[in-house]
């Protein structure tokens, strides 16, 4: 006879099998038709072309630049230091030390290979990248100070704030990005370098004007979250504040922010979500972000389906990985 | 130490309540008045028209002299001379028990640290929950919570103290440990204004009890008046009510 405490095994419902299976199977075969397809237009996939969009090696050769002799070659930690004396003069010559190619003693004639030196250089999709993390970083700084303030204003007493807060959030969310980066280049682009360069000023690159535009965007989209934040503390938490003697913008500050910061944080995250993503359509003024960069490299390269897969995934790196900072932001925050 | 002059407040919003209609009651120092009357009468509108958390329409509010009303008064300072303690203990939840009474002082009072603190630790002692300082106000009971609010509002030295209904969203059995702090400020001199329906307390420590009814004074007299020979036939309706 069994013994009747075997102990308890936890099952998986069969159904769970099932699902994951037909998850798998119908991921695999998108994959898979997809490929076919590509295979019908005889696509060449090229994956190994891309790495080099990265990163790549440039190599620079040092040259002798008249008949002469290597009078020493001086170690300097890992590099080298070249003494060629010649006619015109002694020149020195830095260089790694595996790409030395030349001995003391050794005569050179102008133009001899004396080293060579390789450097990794960030590819076209790297320096893309890099512009798109700093277009929305400092965008979403100027965002939250934006918006902090236009939110605040937002529940003030004072018309004057309200009003103002309120057109400025309205006419925001009313018109699409597109078209806002449009007048800030080419309305109040052209506006103020016309000016700047009537005083003799230098031009403010287009960059800047990208920035702003995604700054303002953002800041009336934080507006509103900060105030429903604000607004979303209990009235009895100002009252106990103010009926202690604080001010306004000292409750503000010790009380009421502090708790609508915990609520803010979730929607606020969302927000620069899509900011990182909007920033692709700062392509469209010259601006070489992420998309603009793949762009360009689809026209040289004409790998059109690798790279726009590659960008895809490089803003799904960029926001979840923001997504997991703020996951554990929120749980550091909460008591 | 408090006058209040023909006071009126309308609410316009949802709809019209006439919350308060030609309100006078003076206020003597180490007076306390105990408000009741029932619920919608206007005894909240009262107590925050006096540290203006709510501006009165017409009529005047003088503490200690100074014109509540003016609008060049400076509010903030005649706040920090008149405690108030809520129904819903409104405690700071993002702050712990001590940095809940400390808050103020820094920065209304604009006291030291140490200071604050000093303050802050006799005054936890005093409400009888020294070991509290470290938690926050959600890890509290509501009687504990009400006690830390009572010692907020004193931390600033206030020289009145406003009371609206402190013991109405408690436990019963917790009400008594919120009313032995009352009593004992009373008993120290504190000039109180309290709403609240506990008659017990009105008889033991108010010096007069005034009824509300409909946003006006209806009757107002010490306690012995009010609960042996009442007047007016509504202060005897509701005392009977609120007795049974
Ligand atoms: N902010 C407000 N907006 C509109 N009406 C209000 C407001 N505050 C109070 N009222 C109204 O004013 C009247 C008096 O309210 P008040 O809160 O002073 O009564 P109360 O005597 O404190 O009643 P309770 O015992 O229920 O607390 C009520 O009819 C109430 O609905
Ligand atoms: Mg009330």
């Amino acid at each position: 006879m069994r013994t009747p405490s075997a102990p308890p095994v936890s099952r998986r419902p069969r159904s769970d099998y099932i699902g994951a299976a037909g998850f798998f199977a119908v991921l695999f075969g998108l994959a898979a038709a997809l490929y076919a397809a590509t295979m019908q237009v005889d696509y060449v996939w090229r994956w190994n072309r891309i790495p080099q969009y990265f990163a790549y090696q440039q190599r620079t050769e040092l040259r002798a630049e008249a008949d002469g002799e290597i009078e020493a070659v001086a170690a300097r930690g890992d590099r080298r230091l070249i003494t060629v004396k010649s006619d015109a003069g002694v020149h020195l010559f830095d260089a790694p030390a595996e790409g030395v190619r030349v001995a003391p003693g050794e005569s050179v004639y102008a133009g001899d290979l004396l080293a060579v030196e390789e450097h990794w250089r960030p590819g076209l999709l790297m320096q893309g990248l890099w512009l798109t993390i700093q277009v929305s970083l400092i965008a979403t700084l100027f965002g939250v100070v934006i918006g902090l303030f236009a939110g605040i204003a937002r529940v003030a007493k004072n018309p004057f704030f309200r009003w103002s807060a309120l057109t400025y959030v309205e006419l925001i969310r009313g018109s699409p990005l597109l078209v806002q980066i449009f007048i800030w280049y080419f309305v109040l682009g052209t506006l103020f370098n016309s000016i700047l360069a009537k005083n003799g000023l230098n031009q403010i690159p287009p960059l800047w004007y990208g920035v702003a535009a995604m700054a303002t965007f953002a800041g009336a989209y934080v507006a509103e979250i900060v105030r429903a934040g604000i607004q979303s503390i209990h009235r009895g938490q100002n009252e106990a504040a103010r009926s202690l003697g604080m001010s306004y913008p000292q409750a503000m500050i010790h009380v009421i922010l502090p708790q609508a910061i915990r609520r803010i944080l979730p929607p606020l995250a969302g927000e620069f979500v899509s900011l990182i993503k909007d920033s692709s359509l700062l392509g469209i003024i010259a601006i070489r972000e992420l998309t603009k960069a793949t762009r360009e490299i689809v026209t040289v390269s004409l790998q059109a389906f690798e790279m726009w897969f590659i960008c895809a995934l490089l803003y799904l790196i960029l926001t979840f990985s923001l997504s997991l900072c703020v996951k554990y932001l929120e749980r550091r925050m909460v008591v | 130490m408090i006058a209040v002059r023909n006071l009126f407040k309308t609410f316009w919003q949802p709809h019209r309540v006439d919350a308060l209609v030609d309100v006078s009651l003076s206020i003597a120092a180490g007076e306390v008045v105990v408000v009741i009357g029932p619920s919608g009468s206007g005894k909240s509108t009262l107590l925050r028209c006096l540290n203006r958390l709510e501006t009165a329409d017409a009529g005047h509010v003088f503490i200690d002299g100074v014109d509540v009303l003016d609008p060049k008064t400076d509010i903030n300072r005649v706040r920090a001379e008149v405690g108030m303690v809520f129904q819903s203990f409104n405690l700071f939840p993002h702050k712990k028990v001590l940095d809940n009474i400390t808050l103020a002082q820094r920065v209304v009072r604009r006291r030291s640290k140490a200071e604050a603190l000093r303050k802050a630790e006799a005054l936890l002692a005093k409400v009888g929950m020294p070991e509290k300082a470290a938690s926050y106000p959600d890890q509290l009971s509501g009687g504990q919570q009400q006690r830390v609010a009572i010692a907020r509002a004193l931390a600033m030295d206030p020289k009145v103290m406003l009371f609206d209904e402190p013991t109405s969203a408690l436990d019963p059995e917790m009400i008594g440990e919120v009313l032995e702090v009352m009593k004992a400020l009373a008993r120290e001199g504190m000039t109180m204004v309290c709403v609240t329906h506990e008659m017990g307390f009105a008889r033991e420590v108010a010096d007069r009890v005034v009824f509300m009814d409909g946003g006006a004074i209806v009757e107002t007299g010490t306690p012995e008046h009010f609960f042996v020979n009442p007047e007016h036939g509504r202060t005897k309706l509701f005392l009977s009510q609120i007795l049974k």
